[in-house]
């Protein structure tokens, strides 16, 4: 049971993931990574891992992907064009990734004498997560909230547009006077 | 009923890998950003695994901070993105070669 379920989700997983990279307009590829995302919490929950299943669909399905999801419409995405660096690319990168990944899974399947998981293996309700976060990760959890802070201020800061950002200043009509200058002196 | 960890690992780095493929191979800049999401959801796939077969929630601990980091750069990075998309009017990382806006 354990096994079909972790083959069931793997596989949606891959199929997404792959999904992703054929599908040529953004918006096709973002919601192949929402199905990518929602079959990773069923592997979360396979694992025991409660908590961090319910994250995953939380922030991640739902909150970073619908900001995706916001600026592919915000921009009016279309699908992207071929053109000579993405035939490069595509000649380069497919062979060396297919390597690396060859040399990943053999290096896997060398050592896989590792124990192997239970189905729940350990208890990850949030009662327990949160004793661990706010008693031995409390200052890496108040390090992280600033760290947001400062996110959320420098996303304002460059999403504003120009004008709002740069304001008149003083020194303004002396470059303007120097930019005249300099235009002047080139005519001459 | 019991599953081996190399597979949980395989996967992980299967999901790692398209999203360096992704990356690479990726003309369009929004997803090449979903691809730089996609590897790090690999990472936190292995990480609950390696809780799991260790039995240390310090593993959970992590991923939840590398979902909060995620979320911190995809709001920083679309507003570059916008910001990008202002100035220059397109979105093809070919045509994007200068840093300067």
């Amino acid at each position: 049971m354990h096994l079909i379920l972790f083959l069931f989700f793997g596989g949606i997983c891959v199929a997404g993931a792959v999904n992703l990279l054929v599908q040529r307009h953004p918006i096709n590829s973002a919601l192949s990574l929402v199905v990518v995302m929602a079959s990773l919490a069923g592997e979360y929950l396979l694992l025991g891992a409660e908590f961090v299943a319910a994250i995953q669909v939380i922030v991640y399905a739902g909150a970073i992907m619908v900001l995706f999801i916001f600026t592919i419409m915000l921009l009016n995405a279309g699908e992207e064009e071929r053109s000579k660096g993405s035939r490069i690319a595509i000649l380069l990168g497919v062979p060396s990734v297919a390597i690396g990944g060859v040399l990943v899974a053999w290096t896997l399947l060398r050592h896989s004498n590792t124990p192997s998981v239970p189905m729940f293996a350990l208890p990850g309700d949030p009662r327990v997560i949160a004793r661990f976060l706010f008693r031995d990760f409390l200052l890496p959890f108040e390090v992280t909230s600033v760290l947001i802070l400062i996110a959320i201020m420098g996303a304002v800061v460059l999403a504003s547009k120009p004008e709002s950002v740069a304001r008149p200043s003083a020194a303004e009509p002396a470059q303007r006077e120097a930019r005249e200058l300099v235009a002047s002196g080139r005519e001459r | 009923m019991t599953i081996p960890l190399s597979c949980y690992l395989i996967l992980s780095g299967i999901l790692f890998m398209c999203g360096v493929l992704g990356f690479l191979i990726k003309r369009n800049i929004i997803t090449i950003f979903m691809s730089i999401e996609l590897m790090l959801n690999g990472v936190n796939l292995s990480f609950v695994a390696f809780a799991a077969q260790w039995h240390a929630l310090s593993g959970q601990i992590f991923v939840f901070f590398v979902m909060v980091v995620a979320a911190a750069e995809a709001a920083v990075g679309l507003a570059i993105i916008i910001a990008v998309y202002r100035t220059r009017e397109t979105l093809n990382v070919d045509q994007v070669n200068l840093l300067k806006l």
